[in-house]
């Protein structure tokens, strides 16, 4: 017979949480390696292998352990490793190969782990040291990404060990499904998707719906936004954090099953989220009767195939139902109808994410983050021409001027910053004037950007903002899906104009043109894309038109 | 039908009693051959009790999907934002005029296919492009011929 004692203990989270760290806490040293597809790529696979090798020729096995971890943030800088020894200071490395990691092991580590009191890093490694002190850690404000970088993402113990699936227990052994809803609604978290909607009002909505057989739970992972991975960061270095997101929202609304939709474009982070519901399925925390409640539930994981306009909620939905996914007309809402025509929710990576913190650490917690409007914090992919690129979280808030000019070390090589983008193709620039103002949802839509879902793409002063908003009209004309009119002729025609413009054949009444033809597109597209498409052109318009007129053919050439 | 030998009867009896499959299917079967040729698509939609017209509908409609085999080595040159700032334009012409063919197009000895997309989530280390799932960041146009040699090399000691 099976010991029933035993087999709770077995897949008790507080059982396995504790064991883990026990088990952690038996080691003076932990060596965390990023192990993200930016590390992965400069060669961090060959390095784990290198450093467990010569802590098992030292016979340090048990004192030293390597963590592969998700990302770190400083992708550009890679691959990273964070040397942690107890009673010294943490010590980042960065841009390693096999011989800079040998001479940190052998210079650095092993005399470590033999002495007492601090350890001076040896002169010949010093330029592979990173501060652990530069504004670009010390002024973030990690909540989504707290694990990234300090588990690894393959353990669900080690997630347990840092309070995972906790919020989980709280919510199905403590709180009812319209409690959860109240929880999520106070704290004020808004989508980060895009559309910066209300989560715990979404979740009401759909909770209203009756289940009649089947209700689904959607987490868009398609992140579509070029030049933007907060999602796949996020997927790959802490995948546990969205599953336990979307099965509390699950119990919340009243869904039967979830579906992970993913770019195919990032194969570690599917493989990673497989991994994580394998490893949920063996410890009984998806299937039936969930931590011995009433509460059943199962994922699976769907693929995107290339198009940016399956992001949008109506095409994913088509995209699942394995059609080619262009959007449909809202309303009717998802939560209405959705996904095989039954009632569905659809949450982006990092909404999902934030939610186990939110119930762990209460609603009012989370709102003490941010701004009156914009509660807790964001995460942005800060690239361009900025000398720390990488993944970032702020609170919401943050003005331009710390997230470019602090945290990101300003731009590089003596230039000067033009501008700031966010929202991708569906957004504008916020020009070095404004650097002062704070990045939440209403100021970026009053300079007329958007949110987005976390691009920020530093410019310099040689950039050509004419060329770069053709950039951003070529990527939305390509991904448009052709049909709805507006967006399909409209961005064509813009897209000649200012290419016309950008070759020096334009004239005064093209820019007239651009604009009539950008207020229809914005007035009359079926979806999110056709109706955002131009605004990357109205905005440097607004604000750059200089950059236009000197390039027509009877504009005036300002000095 | 000798099942066996036929990949699209495997692929549709592994995903057809499943929901929401064609696309899943369709990217295993690519993962397979490198492309989704007119055989294997047929097959499929047999299996799968699906009409051959809407399996193209779907294939044609998303970019990620080649209806002909490519080169060896699948040169994926990122037209991202944060790569198209670092100038990986000029990478991509590098890879054209190396190869001698356009974007879109394979070499005639069937060694390389060169394609653009837009974004492999490594824009931390931009320009970068990705050979056969292999991700090359921080790149140059300098960088290019002797990641074409590598790959040449690496294709003879197989032969
Ligand atoms: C063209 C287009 C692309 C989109 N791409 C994404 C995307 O990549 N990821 C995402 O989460 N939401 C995307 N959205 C927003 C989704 O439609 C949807 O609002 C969102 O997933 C809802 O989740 P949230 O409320 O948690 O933000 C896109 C919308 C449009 C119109
Ligand atoms: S706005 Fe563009 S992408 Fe959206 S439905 Fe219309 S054509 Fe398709
Ligand atoms: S823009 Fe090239 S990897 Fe993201």
């Amino acid at each position: 017979m099976v010991d029933m004692d035993e087999l709770n203990k077995r897949f008790d989270i507080h059982n396995i949480a504790n064991n883990k760290l026990a088990e952690i806490e038996k080691y003076k040293c932990h060596i965390y390696c990023c192990h993200s597809t930016g590390c992965k790529s400069s060669g961090s696979d060959d390095l784990i292998a290198l450093i467990k090798q010569i802590l098992e020729e030292n016979s340090l096995s048990e004192e030293a352990r390597v963590v592969a971890t998700g990302c770190m943030g400083l992708c550009a800088q890679g691959p990273l490793i964070r040397v942690e020894i107890n009673g010294k200071k943490d010590v980042l490395f960065k841009r390693l190969d096999a011989n800079t990691t040998k001479t940190i092991m052998e210079k650095y580590v092993l005399p470590a782990l033999k002495s007492e009191g601090e350890m001076v890093v040896a002169d010949e490694l010093k330029p592979y040291v990173l501060s652990l002190d530069l504004p670009f850690f010390t002024k973030q404000e990690k909540v989504v990404l707290k694990n990234a970088g300090s588990i690894d993402p393959e353990d669900i113990a080690e997630y347990m060990a840092h309070g995972g699936y906790l919020a989980l227990e709280k919510a199905l052994k403590t709180m009812t499904p319209q409690q959860v809803v109240e929880e999520i609604k106070k704290s004020g978290l808004r989508g980060r998707g895009g559309g910066g909607f209300s989560t715990g009002m979404k979740w009401e909505l759909a909770a209203k719906v009756p289940t009649v057989d089947e209700k689904f739970i959607i987490c868009n992972g398609d992140e579509g936004d070029p030049g933007a991975y907060m999602d796949r960061s996020i997927l790959e270095g802490d995948p546990h954090a969205v599953i336990e997101g979307m099965m509390i929202a699950a119990y919340a609304i009243g869904a039967t099953a979830g579906w992970f939709y993913v770019r195919a474009e990032y194969p570690l982070a599917v493989e990673r989220l497989q991994k994580a519901i394998q490893a949920c399925k063996r410890n009984r925390l998806l299937g039936n009767n969930i931590m011995g409640t009433n509460f059943s539930f199962n994922v699976d994981i769907r693929l995107g195939a290339g198009a940016f306009v399956c992001g949008e909620e109506t095409a994913l939905i088509h995209s699942i139902e394995g059609a080619r996914g262009t959007p449909r007309p809202r309303p009717p809402y998802p939560t209405n109808k959705g996904l095989w025509e039954k009632p569905s929710c659809v949450n982006n990576v990092e909404t999902l994410a934030n939610i186990s913190k939110i119930l762990l650490k209460g609603a009012d917690w989370f709102a003490s983050f941010g701004t009156e409007t914009s509660k807790g914090t964001k995460v942005f992919a800060l690239t361009g021409q900025v000398e720390h690129s990488g993944l970032i979280e702020v609170p919401m808030g943050t003005t331009i001027n710390e997230i470019v000019n602090e945290i990101g070390g300003g731009v590089p090589e003596g230039k000067k910053l033009k501008a700031v983008q966010s929202g991708g193709p569906s957004g504008g620039v916020i020009p070095a004037q404004h650097m002062n103002m704070p990045v939440c949802y209403e100021e970026l839509k009053k300079i007329g950007s958007i949110m987005g879902s976390g691009g920020l793409i530093v410019i310099d002063d040689s950039s050509d903002m004419v060329a770069l908003a053709k950039f951003y009209l070529d990527f939305t004309v390509d991904e448009s899906c052709g049909k709805c009119a507006p967006c399909r002729i409209g961005g064509k025609q813009m897209l000649m104009l200012l290419d016309k413009i950008n070759r020096g054949r334009g004239k005064k009444k093209d820019l007239e043109l651009l604009k009539k033809i950008a207020d229809a597109m914005k007035k009359a597209s079926l979806c999110g894309l056709g109706q955002t498409a131009p605004n990357p052109v109205l905005s440097t318009l607004r604000f750059y038109e200089d950059e236009y007129t000197n390039k027509l053919l009877d504009g005036k050439v300002k000095e | 039908m000798d099942n066996d030998a036929c990949l699209g009867c495997q692929t549709g009896d592994k995903w057809r009693r499943k929901r929401g499959s064609l696309i899943m299917a369709l990217h295993e079967i690519q993962g397979v051959k490198g492309y989704v040729g007119w055989q294997d698509a047929m097959d499929l939609a047999k299996t799968m009790n699906i009409p051959l017209a809407r399996v193209y509908e779907v294939l044609t409609f998303y970019n990620f999907f080649k209806l002909v085999a490519p080169g060896k080595a699948v040169i994926s040159v990122c037209t991202g934002t944060a790569c198209f700032l670092k100038g990986n334009d000029k990478v991509l012409e590098r890879f054209k005029s190396e190869l001698g063919i356009k974007e879109g197009e394979s070499t005639p000895d069937g060694l390389f296919h060169l394609q653009v997309v837009r974004c492999v989530g490594c824009c931390g280390l931009a320009p970068v492009c990705v050979v056969n799932g292999r991700t090359y960041g921080r790149m140059t146009p300098e960088q290019v011929p002797v990641i074409l040699n590598e790959w040449r090399e690496a294709f003879k000691e197989e032969a």
